[in-house]
């Protein structure tokens, strides 16, 4: 491809090609404090790519592609290009990776033990993972966790975060303003804007973390925590894997051990200071 | 050097792993993984000096591949379970059916759908019971369900609705209007037991089946890995039979394949190196527009050659149906784009 380059975030190597360099310029900006090593192979392939020839130039719209392709996926204009190389990403380790149980799942740490937050988009995990990284915890990841099925604990994936709406102006009044990625507004996913993990949280990304809690939340209601069966737990995040299926056996071991050994609670809260100290609260009890 | 060609060189055996430049992998790996054979690549390359990152990743490959594996004969004693009750006997193909039988190219080899074949009076009771037995159409689409229906060698494929994997219920092995007509009946009577009596094609007649899906019944997309069992099936079959060779011409004479399955062996030998007998040591003009048409792979996985690939289209429509059939045909798909 014309353009290229390379990004670890946790285990995973990337290399993204594209036909144009702004989406490559605006991920190697996005990227820059993580650390690059050029020499390895890539574990998974992003191809950022114009449909025909002239689209590079002409009315300029950018597919999605590389070792997983979603047909008739729809593309995305060039000034979106950033997001196009993230759901490339997200597209190729969703699909592609089987090393590690895959929960579409945010997560922080503290103390070496992890709290793993599982929902919709929507119900509030990446503001919330967002809001605590900035707090005193380490921020794991906004998009998936990773489950290693040997040990059982919880490897860090922390890309950009991804915030959204609502959530770019609460987060951006916490953080300096070169920790964030250019505004993407009115986006098929609404306003966007990254926010790059604290150097700490990126230093960190290969040191895994024994999960400690589950958090199902749901942003909107009033507080409210409900304490959630194993049987519960392991069916929402059954739903909330990608490649539990792929696994077999070993999927379900993983995914047995982890809901038998951590504790889980449907938590809802009306604003992210509520939810803080839901988490807060639950969190003392559990490592308790 | 296209990163296709280096895949190859590696399969066959004619490229060290730890010869590999560090800028070569990615090329490879993207090659393979588009040709649905990163873990047969892993299997093959198991032992080699590899980086570590390559090491890992075939480990993850190598497994992810077993339990695929293991789900696909899983889904194959499903179909047993559906249709043996009804007296319903059934032959597996390809992948599961490689599986099955422990063959040597099933190692690491993607299997996607189940593929059964039954004898052509059996079809319409064969879909009942797995009708019957949780399966659904998938093709919504009335000129599709009709295509299939009159003129193709398999009913409109079918999903199961819990376990979402999709069975191919075939008669025969090439598409009715072919113009190719192997014999099914005597496929099917001439099937063998693998050790959990599944039936399975009998070695010439899988060989057989292997080429006329590779050569003659579609565009060669995603042909390497065809071409992978083909030459890992005759390569095990001669040597544990040394008239192998010999069954498979004749075999090949009677339904109608001998080119094709001579093209296949040639092919082998041009990219895995396989060492053909005499009389199949030949050298025919038309394979280079095979072998291009094979490697047409870049180092980001993507197919080049684009009008070697359209010639390659129309050539499988051509060879599945009479021209006027194939006008009308092009002319409705052309119209619901």
């Amino acid at each position: 491809m014309r353009y290229a380059t390379r990004i670890a975030v946790g285990p995973v190597q990337f290399r993204i090609g594209s036909d144009w360099r702004a989406p490559i310029a605006a991920i190697e900006r996005l990227y820059a404090g993580y650390p690059r090593d050029d020499a390895r192979p890539a574990d998974a392939a992003v191809r950022l790519f114009a449909a025909r020839p002239w689209r590079r130039w002409l009315r300029p719209s950018v597919h999605i592609g590389g070792d997983f392709t979603v047909p008739d996926a729809l593309p995305l204009p060039l000034s979106m290009g950033l997001l196009a190389a993230e759901m490339g990403m997200n597209l190729q380790v969703a699909l592609g990776w089987r090393r590690h149980l895959l929960l579409h799942a945010s997560a922080v740490a503290r103390d070496g033990r992890a709290l793993v937050m599982s929902g919709e988009s929507g119900s509030g995990k990446s503001t919330l993972a967002a809001l605590l990284g900035e707090e005193g915890w380490r921020l794991m990841g906004d998009e998936f966790t990773l489950v290693d099925p040997v040990s059982g604990d919880a490897l860090a994936f922390p890309r950009a975060v991804s915030l959204k709406n609502a959530a770019i102006g609460e987060v951006a009044e916490r953080v300096a303003p070169e920790r964030l990625g250019p505004l993407l507004a009115r986006t098929p996913k609404g306003d966007i804007r990254h926010l790059i993990p604290r150097a700490e949280a990126i230093a960190a990304m290969h040191e895994p973390a024994r999960p400690a809690l589950i958090l199902f939340p749901r942003f909107g209601g009033a507080a409210a925590v409900e304490p959630m069966g194993e049987g519960e737990a392991f069916v929402r995040l059954t739903e909330a894997s990608t490649n539990y299926v792929a696994l077999g056996e070993a999927g379900f071991a993983t995914l047995a051990r982890l809901v038998r050994e951590t504790p889980a609670f449907a938590v809802s809260y009306p604003d992210s200071a509520s939810g803080r100290a839901l988490v807060e609260g639950l969190w003392a009890e559990a490592v308790r | 050097m296209s990163a296709a060609h280096t895949l190859v060189d590696l399969l066959a055996g004619r490229r060290d792993a730890a010869t590999l430049g560090r800028g070569e992998w990615d090329g490879v790996i993207s090659a393979a993984r588009a040709e649905a054979m990163l873990a047969t690549l892993a299997h093959r390359l198991a032992d080699a000096t590899v980086p570590p990152a390559v090491a890992a990743l075939f480990a993850d490959q190598r497994a992810a591949a077993a339990t695929a594996q293991q789900q696909a004969l899983w889904e194959a004693e499903m179909a047993r379970r559906a249709l043996a009750p009804r007296g319903i006997e059934f032959v597996l193909l390809k992948g599961t059916a490689y599986a099955a039988a422990g063959l040597s190219c099933s190692e690491g080899r993607q299997i996607g759908d189940l593929d059964i074949l039954v004898i052509a009076p059996d079809v319409r009771r064969a879909e009942n019971a797995l009708l019957n037995a949780g399966w659904e159409w998938v093709k919504s689409d009335p000129y599709d369900d009709h295509y299939y229906r009159e003129y193709m060698h398999e009913l409109p494929p079918l999903i199961h609705k819990t376990r979402d994997r999709m069975i191919d219920v075939h008669h025969t092995i090439l598409p009715r209007t072919h113009r190719t007509t192997p014999d099914a009946l005597a496929m099917v009577s001439d099937a063998v037991r693998s050790h959990d009596g599944f039936a399975v094609l009998s070695p010439a007649d899988m060989a057989c089946h292997c080429a006329a899906h590779l050569i003659a019944d579609g565009d060669l997309q995603g042909g390497l890995r065809n071409l992978w069992d083909f030459h890992c099936l005759t390569r095990d079959f001669a040597a544990a039979d040394a008239h192998f060779w010999g069954k498979l011409d004749g075999r090949a004479e009677l339904h109608g394949l001998r080119a094709t399955v001579d093209r296949a062996a040639r092919l082998a030998r041009d990219i895995y190196g396989a060492e053909l007998p005499p009389g199949w040591d030949r050298h025919v003009t038309g394979d280079g527009w095979f072998r291009r048409r094979l490697l047409a792979r870049d180092d980001w996985g993507r197919s080049r050659n684009w009008l070697l690939q359209q010639a390659f289209y129309l050539r499988s429509h051509w060879l599945r149906m009479p021209p006027a059939m194939l006008a009308r045909h092009l002319w409705t798909k052309w119209r619901k784009r």
